[in-house]
């Protein structure tokens, strides 16, 4: 299938999916409350199936106060991708984990709590994967500040 | 009367059953993060029950270096320095993924010169990374031998990336618009004498090792990891073709010139850590064959297509390239606010994704075979940890 042609089947299954502007490669935006859900659907669903999440992460806006979480997908069978975006406030980070679906979300959701602080719903292990546990702050935000960082120079 | 201590046969005798007597015991045991079979700072905790294997949990950080914040700081052209820092074993392939999508969201044109030099230092690097593996995965299994003899072969190779880059590790090559110097006058010359020496040495590793009895038994059937898993888990490159699925970004989404050459992909069929050696130890063929294709033909013409000085800016948007290295997919997601610098960058890293399989695989194995399946997916720490 063509980018327009994914886009245009996934807003079949979630109709609020809207295509992400701004980007290279077909994306949409989901609700956060319908991304479990969603996710699950184009994971099943025979003719998108997308088998293998390529990896996921997180974007903050801080002007407009909101963490983007992207997911890039593939379909080894299709041999097409998706990006999927779906936006979480800052002050209340929380999505539901889709470790049940593609098993190295479980990881990944890991890595993006550690460094950007989305507190993943459903998740079996959520704990801090590069920094030790007693860190404080979530060093990939753009507001985040301590005592080692210098101030680069113009 | 004399005083003994109670016996097991006393026990038995007082009614006791033997199997309650002789109750084994769950621990946890460290197995790095200084191990010299985890290849890095990579700690393993393993549960287990007597010698048997319940449950693999990997620890991973030792070597974060926080370089996608760092990213943030630094231009587009500066960035691609630290992406050889990632997996050093294959620093051009990491330069190229970079370097590639800061060129696709840029629109920066490259010459078809770029584009061979770039696939041929690709797989020169792709056959080095997968020498060095070889004598690494060797002396995991107890034969030393093999890890001299990788390091001896993969010393031509680097010998050969000195002359070009000026570097025998992290190398800096590759550039958004071509690369940083054209290449040195001997470079066809040592490539193809390096090729006429490597060739019969393959032949080599299968007869000294391949066929080893002991390595076969420690191998076959060994650390299987099924289709299913090996999808689901994400991993990518040999560990994926090892299971049987045939996903090669050289074959499906050509770039550089892979488009123009003849290769085959190499698939497992059992996904075990036999197939998963015999693969690698294929694509050191399939490279040789790409090589070998190419270096008679590199066209003439410029090695840079922009100043090395200009600006570098990508309009606003979100990008993503990614292509094959040696361990598997690389990407790199780029997020531009319009400036000279990523507003987020983020590396997809092939051995981050790899590296879980181990705790699919390991469960029901003993401590020995954990080692070989530890090192037959070849993990590269630094690129785990970014």
């Amino acid at each position: 299938m063509t980018g327009e042609e994914i886009v245009l089947a996934v807003s079949r299954i979630e109709e609020r999916a809207k295509p992400r502007e701004k980007c290279a490669m077909p994306a949409v935006t989901v609700p956060v409350e319908s991304l479990a859900v969603f996710m699950r659907a184009i994971h099943d669903d025979p003719a998108l199936s997308f088998d293998m999440l390529c990896t996921h992460t997180a974007v903050d806006w801080l002007g407009e106060n909101r963490f983007e979480l992207l997911y890039v997908l593939c379909s080894l069978k299709h041999g097409h991708y998706l990006t999927v975006s779906t936006s979480v406030p800052r002050d209340k980070p929380e999505v539901s984990s889709v470790s049940s679906i593609w098993r190295i979300a479980e990881w990944q959701e890991r890595e993006v709590y550690d460094l950007m602080g989305v507190l993943y719903s459903g998740h079996p292990d959520l704990r801090r994967m590069f920094l030790e546990d007693d860190w404080n702050g979530f060093p990939l935000r753009k507001d985040y500040k301590d005592d080692f960082m210098l101030e680069l120079p113009e | 009367m004399t005083i003994r201590p109670i016996t097991l046969a006393d026990r038995i005798a007082a009614g006791q059953k033997v199997e309650s007597l002789l109750s084994t015991q769950e621990y946890f045991v460290n197995m790095g993060p200084q191990h010299p079979s985890t290849h890095g700072v990579l700690r393993l905790l393993v549960r287990l029950d007597g010698e048997t294997v319940r449950e693999v949990i990997p620890v991973v950080g030792y070597v974060h270096r926080g370089i996608e914040k760092m990213g943030e700081y630094l231009t587009y052209r500066k960035f691609i320095h630290l992406s050889d820092r990632l997996d050093y074993l294959s620093a051009i392939t990491n330069n190229w993924v970079v370097a590639m999508a800061v060129e696709k969201a840029a629109g920066i044109e490259i010459n078809d010169r770029i584009q061979t030099i770039r696939t041929l230092c690709a797989e020169l690097q792709r056959i080095q990374s997968h020498q060095l593996w070889w004598g690494v995965f060797g002396m995991d299994l107890g034969a030393f031998t093999a890890f001299l003899y990788g390091f001896r072969d993969r010393e031509v190779v680097t010998d050969i990336f000195e002359e070009t880059t000026g570097a025998r590790l992290t190398m800096n090559y590759i550039q958004p618009g071509g690369v940083m110097f054209d290449i040195h006058p001997d470079f066809v010359k040592n490539v193809k004498k390096f090729l006429a020496y490597f060739k019969p040495k393959l032949e080599e590793y299968e007869t000294l090792v391949s066929g080893n009895v002991i390595v076969q038994a420690r191998l076959r059937g060994v650390g299987i990891l099924s289709p299913g898993a090996a999808v689901s888990i994400g991993t990518t490159g040999p560990v994926l073709r090892a299971s049987g699925v045939a996903h090669d970004l050289r074959k499906s989404e050509a770039y550089g010139v892979y488009g123009k050459v003849q290769f085959d992909i190499p698939v497992g069929v059992k996904g075990d850590c036999w197939d998963r050696y015999w693969v690698r130890i294929e694509e050191m063929r399939q490279s040789i064959r790409i090589i070998e294709q190419l270096i008679d033909s590199i066209p003439e013409g410029k090695h840079m297509t922009i100043k090395p000085t200009a600006k570098i800016k990508l309009p606003e948007g979100l990008y993503y390239n990614q292509m094959e290295t040696a361990r598997g997919i690389l990407g790199a997601l780029i997020v531009s606010d319009g400036g000279e610098k990523p507003y987020r960058i983020h590396l997809r890293s092939p051995n981050f994704n790899n590296l879980w399989s181990v705790t699919a695989m390991a469960p029901g194995l003993r401590i020995a075979d954990l080692v070989a399946i530890l090192s037959s997916i070849d993990v590269v720490v630094p690129d785990i940890d970014r």
